[in-house]
């Protein structure tokens, strides 16, 4: 075994320039799985944390017609008493028709109505003054939590922002609070971005677009592992009330980031595979060298059988040098690959690293294609017959 | 090769015929037969029983060896003359357990040769026969020491013990200074006395030398004729193959096939009276 690897290792370095392109294939193949597997995994990793910061725990509920039966906060609050062991937040989403005034310029900043939970929901934190509090929302206070970029557009600082007051359509509202920078980069601080909105009492939303109903909630789960039995819960509820599934629809973030698993792992096998298929034509490959060499070699083969070399010996010989030569092949192609990897992400702005698994299988592949590639050459080489094999030139 | 023996002015080598490796019930018989035929010379050590072989070529049989009886003692020096064409190879690829007769039986050591399977032929070839090649037949990538310890190292010997007698068996035929270099290093006769070296590293009861001179030069091939007289006269059993009656003439016996039948067998003198 020692003596056939150091007889592979030989028979590699006295044919370097030929190794070398056998190998190329296989250095191409397992790079390539590697690069497309770890980035596409990276990426999407990227995609998933941002998401999640959108609350994967969030569940949203829309009543789409109002007129028939309403759904009231007290219904909801009163639900989600009674299933606190499932439900954490609850918060009414009311969209206020009405824009942000700057001056008599109008501002895209979102406004919306929410309950004193929404700060919980979103896990943001203060940066200067309060949160909308419960009596804020009883007593129609007419108050304002408001977003960085909005504090900074219209007061110049956010340190100056608390206790001035802002204007939404022609209503006039005290802010009490502003929050913490969300955007990380400064490309995305800016206008309609996570830093721009405002927050006001549900209560005070209603009544500045005249309804009385509410027709969206947003719910959150005391943890993702139960969604499942969330949705059915808040189904369940809202069919008693409605006895129409029609006149409601609950989506749960959950339910899209499963949707979003699923699909990663869909692409990143198909992304390996289309790698894995370069993987295969470098076993072809290797079989090809492997089968020239055989031939070249046949007297060698038929000295080596002559005196006294069984069948058994000679295909180890040949078995054991195709995956060696796969194997160096592999592993330069996982260095190669981790290290394309780490600056194809840094150019694509994420941080890329190479997936272990990808590694994993990539080397094992390689391993395999010379052992089963290696073997059919292998094979011929061992059946040779010694005379035939000593009488070629 | 620190551990190489240093007494270089003696061409006397004691090999240590016990094999270390496992032996199975066959090989031990093996051995029982070798150690007879060293040990009393004049045994039969090669014995042909109605030996055919037959190729098919299209729809014609061609009869390379056509009924071929011949017995070879432990010892002996025997030439196998033959023109082209005459079956000579073929007879030399049976004995030298490279291929299996079409018909008949062959006997080498007491073993029956004649139908076994590639690797129990590998194994006799390994065990029982040195060759010696017209073409020499070394293996250009490996230098002279590892050229020599081929037959050990499929033998199964340990690389301490496998280095050790190869380089005595180059010692043996002069070269033990040039272990390191590669064949192509060498003159043509260098060459076949490496390939002799190697073809008497393995201890082998037999060593068959087909048209060991025919590459070389007449100076050098009458070196080499002469050193395989020598290897006969310490005991070892010589068969060689030539086309040329001249070379056969070194011999002891000759046995001259045609169209695949023996046409004559007997002591060189009167081999050299017939032609």
């Amino acid at each position: 075994m020692l003596q056939s690897f150091k007889m592979a290792i030989r028979s590699i370095l006295g044919n370097k320039m030929r190794s070398f392109l056998t190998m190329l294939g296989i250095i191409i193949g397992v790079a390539a799985v590697i690069i497309l597997v770890s980035i596409v995994n990276s990426y999407m990793s990227t995609v998933i944390e941002s998401f999640a910061s959108m609350g994967v725990n969030q569940i949203n509920i829309s009543v789409t017609n109002t007129a028939s039966r309403s759904l009231s906060e007290d219904e909801m609050y009163e639900f989600r008493d009674e299933n606190t062991d499932l439900f954490e937040y609850l918060t009414p989403n009311v969209s206020v028709m009405m824009p942000l005034k700057n001056g008599n310029d109008i501002m895209s900043s979102s406004v919306r109505g929410y309950s004193e939970d929404y700060m919980g929901i979103k896990d943001y934190e203060l940066y200067a003054g309060r949160n909308i509090a419960y009596s804020d929302i009883v007593g129609r206070q007419k108050v304002a939590v408001i977003g960085y970029y909005t504090a900074t557009e219209l007061f110049g600082s956010p340190d100056y922002a608390v206790g001035d007051r802002i204007k939404v359509g022609n209503t006039s509202l005290k802010v009490i609070g502003v929050i913490e920078r969300q955007a990380e980069d400064d490309d995305d601080f800016d206008e309609g971005g996570t830093d721009d909105f405002v927050w006001i009492p549900y209560s005070v939303a209603m009544s500045m677009n005249g309804s009385s109903q509410i027709s969206s909630y947003i719910i959150t789960s005391r943890d993702t592992d139960h969604a499942d039995e969330c949705t059915e819960a808040l189904e369940t509820m809202l069919f008693q009330i409605f006895r129409d599934d029609d006149l409601y629809t609950v989506s749960a973030n959950s339910e899209l980031l499963d949707e979003l698993n699923s699909q990663i792992a869909m692409m990143s096998a198909m992304l390996g595979g289309i790698a894995g298929i370069s993987l295969l034509v470098a076993g072809v490959g290797v079989m090809n060298i492997m089968l020239v060499s055989v031939t070249e070699r046949t007297r060698e083969i038929g000295i080596r059988k002559a005196l006294g070399a069984k069948r058994s010996v000679i295909m180890q010989q040949f078995v054991m040098e195709a995956a060696v030569t796969s194997s160096i092949g592999g592993v330069i192609g996982i260095v190669l690959g981790s290290l394309a990897t780490g600056a194809i992400g840094t150019a694509m702005g994420i941080e890329a690293t190479p997936t272990p698994a990808a590694v994993a299988v990539s080397f094992g592949v390689s391993v395999g294609i010379g052992l089963f590639f290696g073997y059919m050459p292998a094979s011929r080489a061992a059946k040779l017959n010694p005379i035939d094999a000593l009488r070629s030139e | 090769m620190n551990d190489r023996d240093d007494n270089k002015n003696t061409n006397i080598i004691e090999y240590d015929t016990a094999k270390p490796r496992e032996k199975s019930e066959k090989q031990r018989t093996a051995d029982k037969f070798k150690e007879k035929a060293s040990g009393r010379p004049g045994e039969t050590l090669i014995e042909l029983r109605n030996i055919y072989k037959i190729y098919h070529m299209g729809d014609e049989d061609v009869r390379a060896n056509d009924g071929i009886s011949l017995k070879i003692n432990k010892g002996e020096f025997v030439a196998i003359v033959g023109k082209s064409g005459s079956g000579k190879s073929t007879l030399m690829n049976i004995i030298g357990a490279l291929d299996v007769p079409t018909d008949g039986e062959y006997y080498l050591g007491g073993e029956d040769v004649s139908d076994m399977t590639d690797d129990e032929l590998a194994d006799i070839r390994n065990r029982m026969i040195g060759f010696i090649f017209q073409q020499y037949n070394l293996l250009p990538k490996l230098n002279l020491l590892e050229n020599v310890e081929l037959p050990l190292q499929y033998a199964g010997i340990g690389a301490a013990e496998r280095k050790e007698r190869a380089m005595k068996s180059l010692e043996r035929v002069g070269l033990e200074k040039k272990w390191k270099n590669m064949p192509n290093q060498l003159s043509g006769g260098q060459q076949q006395r490496v390939s002799i070296a190697r073809a008497l590293a393995g201890d082998p009861s037999l060593i068959l030398a087909d048209e060991p001179t025919g590459a070389l030069d007449s100076k050098t091939g009458k070196e080499v004729l002469g050193f395989l007289k020598e290897l006969n006269a310490e005991g070892n059993t010589i068969v060689m193959i030539t086309h040329d009656p001249s070379i056969a003439m070194n011999s002891k016996r000759v046995v001259q096939i045609m169209d695949g039948k023996i046409t004559f067998d007997g002591d060189v003198e009167k081999y050299a009276a017939i032609i």
